[in-house]
């Protein structure tokens, strides 16, 4: 039997990679996009504990980059049917699924604004296992309708479409989508939260099961892989992150 | 007569006459942000600037000094260091124009361009309101298809000049740039490409396979100059990481205008950069 460690002794972010690395199961090619240093952290664990057997493609990595035609190949694995999974995060995600990466107010000239849609108006398109990440989990990001579709949730039945959601992860749970009912569904909340605080926390509608089991904190075992292995090889790319969330592995090193 | 190889990067920006359309690559591939510089020192403006397919403080800088009129691009972000400042700022007030892009539609009009051919084909983006705000950008249906099949056409993007940091390159202006192979892309496009590199070397790159496969033919190049340091404070390559303590003094001094002014007279126009670049 696994042997689990105490829930305090659980960063918020080694659970949310371990939940990542669960997501993963079963793909052959995945990539984690910008500015993601826990998604980056997800592949990795997912490709420890595949056993090789996941190819992992780091955005911005040298050590962990399989691309060799120049940064438009991502996009090409994608048409191509060889990505199995990416992450798309938004300043505003809503209860369609539908993703805004481009600010708050009206378009162009917006009051607030952010960096933009990067890839996600294409790779949501694309990827089978598109998993939503974002690590706020409150009814300013989580709105009834965002303010600009950087990409949609779901599309018309003449549109071109092998991917799109595929799950939900925030520091408060887990969720699920249905594509045909065009809404989320509750699949486990983070010990230490409630289904209370999701739904108060929540700008719009989700399903709630009858019985929502508790999300399954990493054992002993992946969490010293995380804080051992995967904090060196995603400190590659994200020192900043790194240092703030694994200092000991940083320090060791 | 002056040859490819120029004697300063001040004379490489002077080739650049306001209202070009420019193309610049993510800061992976290589800034030259020494050329940037010499850009606002010679108060280039009225510039059309396509990122292929994102920038972050190469944008910012040259947003915040008045030289971009209109941005293509689909992010501008200073990446760990946080949000871009003098873009934020530019387009709250309504003084930049911008057309928000996804990263595979700036890299297929890239590549018409390159192909020279009138537009490229690409899936997604339809049902976004990143395709709803271009009107640019045409929606037709596939005509290999029998069923409804509609697909996006995005026009070819033909950059004046496409800016980039590398390397080397040898006297005859071929470039090494290695892996990075979006750069013959972004040369391609482009009437020509300006290069600085952290040395000019001796010998013909083309001469030997181990470099030849990833070197960027002198015929591209419309001149090249040595910048060491030229993509300080950025990361470039292996070869040197961001400057974290310069970067982070450039997102606290850019959230004001006069902040960034201040910074233009210390590190762009004034003698601060190269001491602190060492």
């Amino acid at each position: 039997m696994s042997d689990f460690p105490a829930p305090d002794e659980i960063r918020t972010e080694e659970l949310l990679i371990t939940i990542i690395a669960r997501l993963l199961e079963g793909c052959r090619l995945v990539s984690s996009g910008a500015s993601s240093p826990i998604p980056g952290g997800g592949c990795l664990l997912a490709r420890h504990q595949s056993g090789g057997a996941m190819q992992v493609n780091v955005l911005g990595s040298r050590a962990n980059n399989l691309m060799t035609n120049g940064g438009v190949e991502l996009f090409d694995w994608a048409a191509q049917g060889r990505l199995d999974a990416f992450f798309l995060g938004g300043g505003q995600i809503d209860g369609q699924a539908n993703i805004n990466l481009v600010g708050i107010g009206d378009y162009p000239q917006a009051k607030i604004r952010w960096p933009g849609s990067f890839g996600s108006a294409y790779l949501y398109y694309l990827v089978p296992r598109v998993i939503l990440f974002r690590e706020e989990h409150t009814r300013r990001v989580f709105v009834e309708k965002v303010d600009f579709i950087s990409t949609p949730g779901t599309s018309d039945p003449e549109v071109y479409r092998t991917g799109g959601p595929y799950a939900m992860v925030s520091p408060l749970c887990q969720m699920g989508f249905d594509k045909d009912r065009r809404k989320f569904h509750l699949v486990s909340v983070h010990p230490g939260h409630t289904v209370e605080e999701v739904l108060d926390n929540t700008g719009f509608e989700i399903d709630v099961p009858e019985h929502v089991p508790e999300t399954i904190l990493p054992d002993r075992a992946t969490l010293d892989v995380i804080r051992q292995q995967i904090s060196l090889e995603i400190a590659e790319c994200y020192p900043r992150f790194a240092a703030k969330v694994f200092p000991e592995a940083m320090n060791a090193a | 007569m002056t040859g490819i190889v120029h004697d300063s990067v001040d004379s490489l920006a002077a080739l650049i006459p306001d209202g070009a359309k420019i193309v610049v690559p993510a800061d992976y591939t290589g800034i030259a942000m020494e050329l940037t510089r010499a850009m606002v020192r010679r108060g280039v403006r009225d510039l059309y600037m396509v990122c292929l397919p994102v920038t972050g403080l190469q944008g910012d800088m040259l947003i915040g000094a008045g030289a971009v009129k209109t941005i293509e691009t689909s992010a501008v972000t200073l990446g760990e260091f946080g949000g871009a400042p003098r873009f934020q700022a530019a387009i709250g007030d309504g003084s930049l124009k911008i057309k928000d892009a996804t990263c595979p539609a700036i890299h297929a009009g890239i590549q018409a361009g390159q192909k020279g051919i009138p537009y490229m084909p690409l899936r997604g983006m339809i049902g976004s309101d990143v395709l709803a705000n271009r009107d640019d950008w045409k929606v037709a249906q596939n005509p290999f298809s029998d069923e409804e099949d509609p697909i996006v056409l995005l026009p070819a993007i033909r950059p004046d000049f496409a800016l980039i940091h590398a390397k080397k390159a040898d006297r005859h202006g071929n470039v090494y740039i290695g892996i990075r192979r979006e750069v013959m892309a972004l040369a391609g496009a482009s009437r020509q490409t300006l290069v600085t590199v952290e040395e000019i070397v001796d010998g013909n790159l083309l001469r030997d396979d181990a470099t030849a496969a990833g070197t960027l033919p002198a015929l591209y190049v419309g001149g090249v100059a040595e910048a060491r340091k030229g993509a300080w404070p950025l990361a470039f390559w292996d070869e040197y990481p961001a400057d974290e303590a310069h970067m982070t003094s450039y997102v606290a001094a850019a959230r004001s205008p006069e902040g960034f002014q201040d910074y233009l007279d210390q590190f762009v126009t004034g003698d601060a950069r190269a001491a602190a670049a060492e």
